[in-house]
């Protein structure tokens, strides 16, 4: 177990351009949503948060974990592998209601 | 084998699953893990779930690998839209793909993938003539879409599950 002060300098600089990429995708994805014109357009965008952006702040929760606690933390990659897998479920019920509304 | 156990890897996926999530490997989480490894494919048998086969372990690695590069590379094309100043410029549509892929494992998977890929959601599928129905935000070319799904992972997912 090491300390948070303790921790090298590489790890915490890589840890916050992981965190600040992952949070600039979602932000962009967000921003997305607000400006595509109509339904199916914008389900588009927050899929930028939900891959890149959940990627890149689970690769800087898995870096600065291991590193702190001196051994391999991966359980995060479950968060990829249940979001990837249950999105499809959420998103097809929406799309097929839009698609219902539009015939 | 088959009645007790009728999805061995599901079992052991799931013991897997549960020994991550308590990051642990001790005594008593892998015997809970046994427990649901054992129970939840019964509740699953009931359900006749098609058994999925992986008969290329090589294919399964490309597939990830083209995923993981077209995720990356469609994260960055949908961005360049959004963030393009002025009023917005792109063709959205449907687009419509034949497929041969008819198991349900398999397209289950496809899916997952162009659900993951910004840019291309599922909207539906008949299934009785198999022609599936996709959004895509900037289609400039619909025969490229059709070609890109077909070659790279519909023929990768046959050849996993078919």
């Amino acid at each position: 177990m090491m300390q948070t002060a303790a921790m090298p300098d590489w790890v915490a600089l890589l840890t916050a351009a992981l965190l600040l990429l992952g949070a600039s995708i979602t932000l962009i994805g967000s921003v997305g949503l607000l400006r595509l014109r109509n339904f199916y357009s914008r389900v588009h965008a927050p899929t930028l948060g939900s891959t890149l952006g959940t990627g890149a702040t689970l690769a800087a929760s898995i870096l600065w974990f291991s590193v702190l606690q001196t051994r391999p933390v991966i359980h995060e990659v479950l968060i990829a592998v249940f979001m990837t897998v249950t999105t499809p479920v959420t998103l097809m019920l929406l799309v097929r209601a839009a698609f219902f509304r539009d015939r | 084998m088959t009645r007790w156990l009728p999805y061995p890897r599901l079992s052991v996926a799931l013991l897997a699953l549960w020994l991550l999530l308590n990051q642990s490997v001790g005594a008593s989480h892998i015997a809970l893990g046994v427990v649901l490894g054992f129970l939840a494919p019964l509740v699953m048998a009931n359900l006749e779930v098609p058994r999925a086969g992986w008969r290329r372990p090589g294919a399964v690695v490309r597939l990830a690998g083209w995923v993981f590069a077209d995720i990356v590379r469609s994260n960055i094309a949908v961005a360049k839209i959004i963030l393009r100043p002025g009023p917005l410029c792109h063709t959205s549509g449907f687009v419509t793909i034949p497929l041969e892929l008819r198991s349900p494992n398999g397209l289950a998977a496809l899916a997952c993938i162009i659900t993951a890929t910004p840019g291309t959601i599922w909207v539906r599928l008949d299934s009785a003539e198999g022609l599936l129905v996709i959004h895509v935000l900037d289609v400039i070319d619909e025969n490229t879409w059709i070609q890109t799904i077909k070659n790279r992972y519909e023929r990768l997912l046959m050849e996993i599950f078919e």
